[in-house]
């Protein structure tokens, strides 16, 4: 678009946050015509209490898409730490079955960073495999501690689900752990070297960054939020399995897009990806509302994803 | 010949370890023979498709993550149209998923090409929509498959006036993967397209500058893969006799296959037979360790090692090529 930025679209990439404000507004709206009287407190303390752990696996997509980057072992890794907590916690107590759950997950963030920092492989390649072995040893060690039971200890099962004062209170970990992040994105010099990397690494790493230290760092703290967030997770859903997290792995991508961070890396924030997390879980309210076919409701989240997406990219003129 | 060995570095290294993997195979169970290879090809053959879709693909420089979700819509399209339908009737039917399969493609390709979204974002939404379309034509394994289709990959290839002992150790499935690769992509591969495609991948700036139109080359390419994917998805129902809607594993063998047999992420660079013989490998190394009686939970594991040392090795070299 060679033309004059209209008003609204010099708006709209200088505050992008209001446009997926006004979206998350409507969808709000339009549930609340669609079925009025649904919008209360208890719905909202519902929503919330489900796009939190999408959000926070959103924040693995998000860093890493900073750098220009994906974390696609994020879901496994989360899977992983779940699992091995829950399966644990008989032997070694909730602390220890904490403690312990997280290592792998470390793991696989510093595996993710030797292949993309040292071997220079391309991000999505390279955690995909991660992710792939990860799956591999999870069901090798299911074999190991299938007599010794599996426990959701009561006080995840009390910061997944529970509510003080009618609002969720995995908010407790969730707000300290936003304000950390939007922080951090930045305030800081690490989260400036996320931004830096991503928008040219060559010149980059001509200013003395040292690039290989940060994709190490970068992929073992999204390996430590995957694995958090599957702590949170198994406490919500109460029940651990396998493919636990799995399915929020796409969704999580989805959510950075719909925020408005470039899978081309340097630009975007984690607030977008917070109102895009929000925005896909209000969506799929309002589809599971309508009463249509379980395929019909694929498809629209799938062409809701790709409007939103386009509609951002031609407003805010992006490349 | 040592240019040529040079130029096909790789693919050849790819089919001497396919080689060296088949004597192992032999040494470790001597029964080895017609219907071991038989049952490698059918199990390679959704794997063969889905690999051929996404190099295409990501030889224009792109990537297609909703593979494995138009093989389950090309799956059912196919099992559902020809429960019930007479055995010529299913030749129509075949025609007609392999168009469906064309027409997905394509609407992929003009979503990137239109919405100007990165490919990763649109593949990525339209997984869900394929997926859903799948779901929407059958909710449930079932339907029907034309009994000459699924026997078009059962057993040794036997042709009219050739002696059998000189066709029978060739696996149908096998034959029928190059066939189908020979009919689709050796033409357009010789031609402007082929070229375009390669271009774009390469440098797309450059090919632009060179008149090579980037939007109709793109929205080709992910054709070509819908209609590779329409295959694979057919293959599906060949082998199982009915439609399965829910997508299998097949986008990330089919990335990890892509980059084993040496085709650059970054596009323009590779070929389809690197690919193909990568599927191969990696089907006859699962095999391999069901024969060594591993736990294939550890087949896994071994797998997606194997697949992270190559690239990483890959990554190194390619490194070391820029830095020199």
């Amino acid at each position: 678009m060679s033309k004059e930025p209209s008003r609204l679209s010099r708006l709209m990439s200088d505050h992008p946050l209001i446009p997926l404000a006004a979206l998350l507004l409507v969808l709000i709206v339009a549930l609340e015509l669609l079925r009025p009287g649904i919008v209360n407190e208890r719905w909202i303390a519902n929503t919330i209490k489900f796009a939190i752990p999408l959000a926070m696996l959103a924040a693995c997509q998000t860093l890493t898409m900073l750098t220009g980057g994906i974390d696609l072992s994020a879901g496994v890794a989360a899977t992983v730490v779940a699992f091995v907590m829950a399966t644990q916690v008989p032997i070694l107590g909730v602390p220890g079955a904490i403690a312990a759950a997280l290592i792998p997950a470390i793991l696989m963030g510093l595996l993710n960073g030797f292949g993309i920092a040292i071997c220079r492989v391309h991000p999505l390649i390279m955690t995909l495999g991660t992710g792939l072995i990860a799956t591999g040893f999870l069901q090798v060690y299911q074999r190991f501690v299938i007599a010794s039971g599996s426990v959701v200890p009561d006080s995840l099962a009390w910061l997944g689900t529970g509510r003080t004062l009618g609002l969720p209170n995995s908010l407790l970990l969730f707000v300290p752990f936003a304000a950390l992040i939007l922080y951090g994105q930045r305030r800081t010099g690490f989260g400036r070297l996320l931004y830096a990397l991503g928008s040219n690494e060559a010149a980059a790493r001509l200013s003395g960054v040292r690039a290989w230290q940060v994709y190490f760092t970068l992929y073992a703290l999204s390996g430590v939020i995957a694995g958090i967030t599957g702590l949170l997770y198994v406490g919500l859903i109460k029940a651990p399995s396998l493919s636990l997290m799995n399915p929020v792995l796409l969704p999580s991508v989805a959510a950075a897009v719909v925020g408005g961070t470039s899978i081309f890396g340097g630009r975007g924030g984690y607030g977008g990806t917070i109102l895009g997390a929000l925005i896909l879980t209000v969506l799929g309210t309002l589809l599971t509302l309508v009463q249509i076919p379980e395929g019909a409701r694929g498809v629209f989240f799938g062409a809701i994803i790709l409007a939103v997406t386009a509609i951002y990219v031609r407003l805010t003129n992006q490349t | 010949m040592s240019r040529f060995a040079q130029k096909n570095g790789w693919t050849l290294g790819l089919a001497a370890l396919f080689a060296g993997l088949l004597i192992a195979t032999k040494l470790i169970q001597p029964g080895f023979g017609l219907s071991g290879l038989d049952s490698l090809a059918r199990a390679a053959l959704p794997f063969a498709f889905a690999t051929a879709a996404m190099t295409v693909v990501v030889l224009a420089g792109g990537i297609d993550l909703s593979v494995a979700s138009m093989m389950a819509v090309a799956s059912v399209s196919g099992a559902r149209l020809m429960e019930g339908a007479s055995e010529a009737e299913a030749a129509g039917i075949v025609g007609l998923v392999l168009l469906v399969g064309l027409a997905m493609g394509a609407i992929n390709g003009a979503l990137i090409v239109l919405t100007r979204v990165p490919d990763i974002v649109v593949t990525l939404s339209m997984l869900f929509v394929w997926e859903g379309t799948a779901l929407l034509i059958l909710q449930g394994p079932e339907g029907g498959c034309a009994i000459w289709l699924r026997d078009l990959i059962l057993g040794g290839l036997s042709l009219p006036f050739v002696p059998g002992a000189l066709t029978e150790w060739l696996p149908k499935a096998a034959v029928l993967v190059a066939v189908v690769l020979a009919v689709v992509w050796v033409p357009v591969a010789r031609s402007k397209l082929g070229l375009s495609i390669y271009a774009v991948g390469s440098d797309p700036l450059a090919a632009f500058r060179s008149g090579v139109s980037l939007g109709r080359t793109r929205i080709a390419a992910y054709a070509i893969a819908g209609l590779l994917a329409a295959f694979g998805g057919l293959s599906l129902t060949m082998a199982t006799g009915i439609g399965a809607p829910i997508p299998g594993p097949y986008l990330m063998a089919a990335v990890a296959a892509v980059v084993l047999g040496g085709v650059a992420l970054t596009g323009g660079k590779g070929g389809l037979l690197g690919p193909i013989l990568a599927v191969f490998v990696l089907r006859l190394v699962r095999m391999d360790l069901t024969l060594l009686s591993v736990d294939p939970n550890v087949t896994t594991i071994i797998e997606g090692t194997i697949m992270v040392i190559v690239v990483m090795m890959g990554g190194l070299l390619a490194a070391r090529e820029r830095g020199r």
